[in-house]
């Protein structure tokens, strides 16, 4: 087992997938010749050439549309999106056509598509870069979607989208492309969509989080432990839709507190679904009313003055845990 | 102008008419305007030499199958059978009939909401389609997608979609899937002439060409997107034109005719075999229906438009006195083919009336793959968060 980086986990996952499967092609603005703009593909270009690995022009609409119809018709393709953000001038091919043509042909069409990119706040690039757009694909039946939050996950869930023969919506972190990890080499190395994974153990309170929350989170858990004799349970969901609704409501009933952690925008976002599911399933064994930190409800601000604040942080986090004893 | 498109008493006429005088493609649109003589006789050019009178009048018979199977649902509207919206296609047969009419077996169909027509011209039979627009479960897509959602993939045939416009970077990947497994098809992608206006068929005629993917964007100008004229929806004519711009063959034709409509798809398909190039093809014709039929048709266009079309470029009887005229028809003959459609489109009637709703356990049914097949799940988790009592 190596130690890689996130983003060398994802060009594993790509690089054996394209590799193993004829139908499986990458396209995006950038990934061949620029090697990436976060340079998740670099190296994929020279290996499988510009038929499997192919620069778009900036035209989200067309290539996402493209790559739907080429997976109506048994390609595999994966599309890179620069930032997730950028998917919003596609948000048709992915929301209409992606989503609801196996739905509306009576199952008669399927569309094993990936759609993937960063999907984050906290590189000071302002609003319209910053969007965290899992609650609106989770929200959408037909789309799947997941946040791997480690290196492992990032290639373990990405292969399984990839074989997936839905479509399904891959949300990664600039933050986190740099995070370095043990990686299984297995080609086969798969992680199911839909498998949370309890990152901690603990007794007196779970936090809940995806995506770069989940680390946020372990910090956080560290200092209640260290500094408040808290014990802290902190379950990374992984994958938003399919959800692990039975490790949810497991650690609820364990620990009887819970607090939910996540850098999406509040209204409507995951953790309300998330803060019904376990007052429905478990309200009896909860000691105390839900929490939940997400990010300040307001566009992606630029200053790191701001951001800083606007993204669920550690103090942020450990005041609300505090609340909840 | 003189017939940009459709003038109608409700429209302002035109006032840049005189730049475009002379334009061949241009005068090939107006041809196609009522009350002009569409010059040239396609009947024996080289898409239609070959043509037998059996091939001939099977072209009738499947353009006048769409006419009666569409009169026939929309009564089953008017009763109150159908639901939400029905695009009619009536007038603008030609179109589908003669495309479809090339197209070999890598070839591929996809369209816009307005999708009656392309679906049975492809092979569709009456009962699954009308079944559909019952709702019932015998429809073609289970009665799940409705009017504007038909699909019949083993005819190569990918809808029927409801967003306009929003087929068309299908279109473009059906295309690009057909060159990278190395076959030697096309895609048809129709669309309206409102289509035209959305963005991302601009984003595909730019892959199309820059990637040369065998793709034949076919707007079917019907000179009014849903009730804004095409002088008050679309700058520039023809609308055709715009391939220009990404350098891509484009062409005007007469749709009201289906042997100029097999000879434009014809050279279309030969540009995507043999050079794996675009092309856009603007075919002007004309709906008599409203665009769906609940809304109103007097606000934006006169009756007696309407009239003149049908008097003078309505394609079935248009084709009718030429297969006459050419002796390949007789007068039993198109008795026997339009009592033979109007008794099937009665028939599919019966059959979707008869047929059974699906059953509440089927809305959960069709939405993803792996929820359909169990069995070979790779997933865990929970997918649905609501379902049936």
């Amino acid at each position: 087992m190596a130690i890689i980086t996130y983003r060398e986990a994802l060009n594993q996952a790509l690089s054996e997938e394209i590799e193993r499967d004829n139908n499986v092609v990458l396209l995006g603005e950038e990934v061949a010749q620029f090697k990436g703009s976060y340079k998740v593909s670099e190296g994929m270009l020279e290996k499988f050439g510009a038929d499997r690995v192919i620069d778009t022009p900036i035209s989200e609409a067309a290539f996402s549309g493209l790559a739907v119809g080429a997976a109506m018709m048994g390609m595999r393709p994966v599309v890179e999106f620069m930032f997730w953000s950028f998917c919003y001038v596609a948000f048709d091919q992915i929301f209409n056509n992606a989503a609801s043509v196996r739905y509306m042909s009576g199952g008669l069409i399927n569309v094993p598509i990936v759609f993937r990119g960063p999907a984050n706040g906290g590189t000071n690039v302002g609003a319209t870069h910053s969007h965290t757009p899992e609650n609106f694909a989770a929200n959408t039946p037909g789309l799947k979607v997941i946040c791997p939050a480690t290196p492992a996950d990032a290639k373990g869930m990405l292969k399984a989208a990839i074989r997936d023969n839905d479509p399904v919506c891959v949300m990664e972190n600039t933050i986190l492309y740099n995070m370095k990890d043990e990686v299984p080499d297995d080609p086969d190395f798969i992680i199911p969509l839909g498998k949370a994974n309890i990152l901690k153990e603990g007794n007196d309170m779970s936090i809940i989080a995806h995506g770069k929350a989940v680390h946020t989170s372990l910090e956080v858990a560290q200092t209640l432990e260290e500094k408040h004799n808290i014990s802290v349970e902190v379950l990374d969901l992984r994958s938003i839709r399919p959800l692990d609704v039975d490790a949810i409501i497991k650690t609820v009933k364990k620990t009887n507190r819970v607090l939910l952690v996540e850098e999406n925008k509040p209204f409507c976002g995951v953790d309300a679904q998330i803060a019904f599911l376990i007052q429905d399933q478990a309200f009896d064994y909860l000691d105390a009313p839900i929490k939940r930190v997400s990010a300040i409800d307001a566009p992606q601000a630029y200053s790191k003055a701001l951001e800083n604040v606007q993204i669920p942080a550690h103090d942020r986090i450990l005041a609300k845990a505090m609340e909840l004893i | 102008m003189e017939g940009l498109h459709h003038d109608t008493i409700l429209e302002p006429s035109a006032t840049d008419s005189d730049k475009k005088k002379g334009d061949p493609k241009l005068e090939e649109k107006e041809k196609a305007l009522p009350n002009q003589e569409s010059a040239e006789d396609f009947s024996t050019s080289s898409a239609n030499q070959s043509l037998s009178a059996e091939d001939k009048v099977d072209l009738y018979e499947k353009m006048l199958r769409i006419r009666r199977f569409e009169e026939r649902s929309l009564r089953s509207y008017q009763q109150g059978h159908i639901g939400g919206f029905l695009h009619l296609y009536i007038g603008q047969e030609a179109v589908a009939v003669g495309s479809v009419s090339m197209l070999g077996e890598d070839d591929h169909v996809i369209t816009a909401y307005r999708d009656h027509g392309h679906a049975l011209a492809v092979g569709m039979d009456f009962d699954e389609c009308m079944a559909e627009l019952y709702g019932k479960k015998t429809g073609c897509s289970k009665g799940k997608g409705g009017s504007m959602h038909f699909f019949a993939p083993d005819k190569n045939y990918w809808g029927g979609h409801g967003i306009v416009g929003g087929q068309t970077p299908l279109g473009l990947g059906i295309a690009f899937a057909l060159k990278y497994n190395k076959k030697k098809g096309s895609c048809l992608c129709f669309m309206g002439d409102g289509a035209t206006n959305q963005g991302p068929f601009y984003e595909s005629l730019n892959l199309a060409s820059l990637w040369n993917l065998p793709v034949v964007y076919i707007i079917e100008n019907n000179g009014y997107s849903m009730g804004t004229a095409e002088s008050r929806h679309s700058a520039g004519d023809p609308l055709a034109r715009r391939g220009d711009a990404f350098d891509i063959d484009w062409s005007v034709s007469n749709g009201h005719d289906i042997y100029e409509v097999r000879q434009t798809i014809s050279d279309a398909l030969a540009s995507a075999h043999e050079n794996c190039r675009p092309s856009v093809l603007e075919i002007v014709t004309y709906r008599y229906r409203g665009h769906s039929v609940a809304d109103p048709d007097q606000t934006y266009r006169s009756k007696e438009e309407i009239e003149e079309y049908k008097t003078n470029k309505d394609p079935l009887n248009l084709f009718r006195e030429k297969l006459i005229k050419e002796g390949n028809i007789t007068e039993d003959q198109i008795k026997t083919i339009d009592n033979r459609a109007k008794g099937d489109a009665d028939a599919s009637a019966e059959f979707a009336d008869a047929s059974p709703y699906p059953d509440t356990s089927e809305l959960m049914d069709d939405i993803y793959w792996e929820t359909d097949n169990p069995d070979k799940k790779t997933s865990q988790g929970t997918m649905f968060f609501e379902t049936p009592a």
